[in-house]
């Protein structure tokens, strides 16, 4: 068991309406790995992490997780999981504070003082009062990814996680997912920009049939 | 697990509540609609207390079933276009119990609303005095199965981008035996018969929704996510 990958993806493949998105994928992921999803854009990087997520169903190829298919072990993949995806599931009406304990209560533990410590982290502390609807577009992923700071989840899957992100915020990000590899987690991201981080890997999927790569 | 089944529940019961009590306008639309169509039935067909007592119940039943209805679509439908509900489908959780949450606030902030104004609309309807009681107690149970029921099909229409028409399409016919029966209890009091067959078929309708509608909805939910 302990020779075997965190993740190892075997021989995935999609189709939707009897056209193939992507096949033949294989890749693995370890502890301290920080793998980027690269391709153009509908060469289906978003549903390849949805499929990881567990929320899309493969056409073919399984996924492994600590060498059991997720299907066998799916309580426990899940917990180990976190998914920020790209529509960030912030409530406007909510206050960045219920968002982020509404978040949290979805998966693990959750007090008052992570809670205000992860808004601080991500430079929110002064709009935890705040309505959602009131935030700028980087502001209402900054709420998301305060799930980052409180999350013990092993395994982080982010889609397009720097979308609206400032300069300094992009900073502080990559060294959160350096923090987090360094100390045994895994990432896989997907995203346009080139990445400062140590033991980035990078995937990148072809682009879709039909069009110049 | 135990502890994990639970909090799926009430974390989503009260997230929905509160977004419910943020949009108080929107969330008392089926209410006014409910109130608003009642009191222009006296002014459409007779103010004549007699003839109006004769229509109340199903008047009252029928704007109960249609305020449901208009409300359920919006269930998943926010859920769906802000990602949480793609959130809600990789937790660990068994998805029926925040489901039945999210089922529970829809209820009581529609048809517990709906079943406390309706003696105000019996009133203006001229319902007799017999009718009350049952009336309180078939759409108290009534709009829950209402709630239930219409999930699934919310459920299963939260992709299509107008779902609203097919919703109306396949729930309806789940709606009919819930009227007829909500009705037959009112109408069985006001005749003078015993009221409670109607009502325990009503009960029985409700036992049956509460097991089934959340395990259809978390089917349907997997189902139409998928694609």
């Amino acid at each position: 068991m302990s020779q075997s990958s965190l993740i190892k993806v075997e021989n995935l493949a999609f189709e939707r309406d009897d056209s193939c998105l992507f096949d033949n994928i294989n890749l693995a992921v370890d502890s301290g790995d920080i793998l980027q999803i690269e391709g153009a854009n509908g060469s289906g990087k978003t549903t390849l992490l949805r499929i990881l997520t567990t929320a899309l169903q493969p056409s073919a190829g399984k996924i492994l997780y600590k060498g059991c298919t997720v299907t066998d072990c799916r309580y426990q993949y899940l917990s180990d999981m976190l998914y920020i995806g790209h529509q960030p599931a912030v409530k406007q009406t909510l206050t960045a504070e219920e968002n982020l304990r509404w978040m949290v209560s979805n998966s693990a533990k959750s007090n008052q003082l992570a809670i205000n410590d992860a808004l601080a982290g991500v430079g929110l502390s002064g709009y935890s009062d705040v309505p959602c609807y009131a935030l700028s577009a980087g502001q209402h992923r900054r709420v998301a990814l305060a799930r980052l700071l409180i999350s013990e989840a092993k395994l982080w899957y982010l889609d397009e996680p720097f979308t609206a992100i400032d300069k300094q915020g992009v900073s502080y990000l990559e060294a959160r997912l350096q923090e987090h590899a360094d100390r045994g987690g895994a990432v896989v991201l997907t995203s346009h920009q080139d990445l400062a981080l140590n033991n980035l890997r990078k995937y990148s999927l072809s682009a879709p049939a039909g069009q110049i790569a | 697990m135990a502890h994990s089944i639970n909090s799926g529940f009430s974390a989503w019961l009260r997230r929905d509540l509160l977004l419910a009590y943020r949009r108080r306008g929107e969330a008392a639309s089926p209410l006014v609609f409910f109130v608003m169509v009642s009191t222009l039935i006296p002014l459409g067909l007779t103010p004549e207390s007699a003839r109006l007592a004769e229509v109340a119940a199903g008047m009252i039943w029928v704007m109960a079933l249609l305020a449901t209805l208009l409300s359920v679509e919006g269930l998943f439908a926010s859920d769906y276009q802000d990602g949480s509900l793609e959130q809600l489908l990789i937790t660990p959780q068994l998805l029926p119990m925040p489901l039945l949450g999210k089922i529970t606030a829809h209820w009581l902030t529609t048809g517990l609303p709906l079943t406390l104004v309706s003696p105000l609309l019996g009133v203006m309807l001229s319902l007799p005095a017999a009718g009350y009681l049952p009336m309180l107690c078939s759409l108290a149970l009534g709009t829950a199965c209402l709630s239930l029921t219409g999930a699934v099909g919310a459920a299963l229409t939260v992709s299509l981008r107008k779902g609203g028409l097919l919703l109306s399409l396949l729930v309806m016919p789940l709606y009919m035996p819930v009227l007829i029966f909500g009705t037959a209890t009112v109408n069985f009091a006001v005749d003078g018969l015993n009221w409670l067959p109607p009502l325990a078929i009503l009960g029985a309708l409700f036992a049956a929704s509460v097991a089934l509608c959340p395990l259809a909805a978390a089917g349907a939910l997997r189902l139409t996510s998928a694609n």
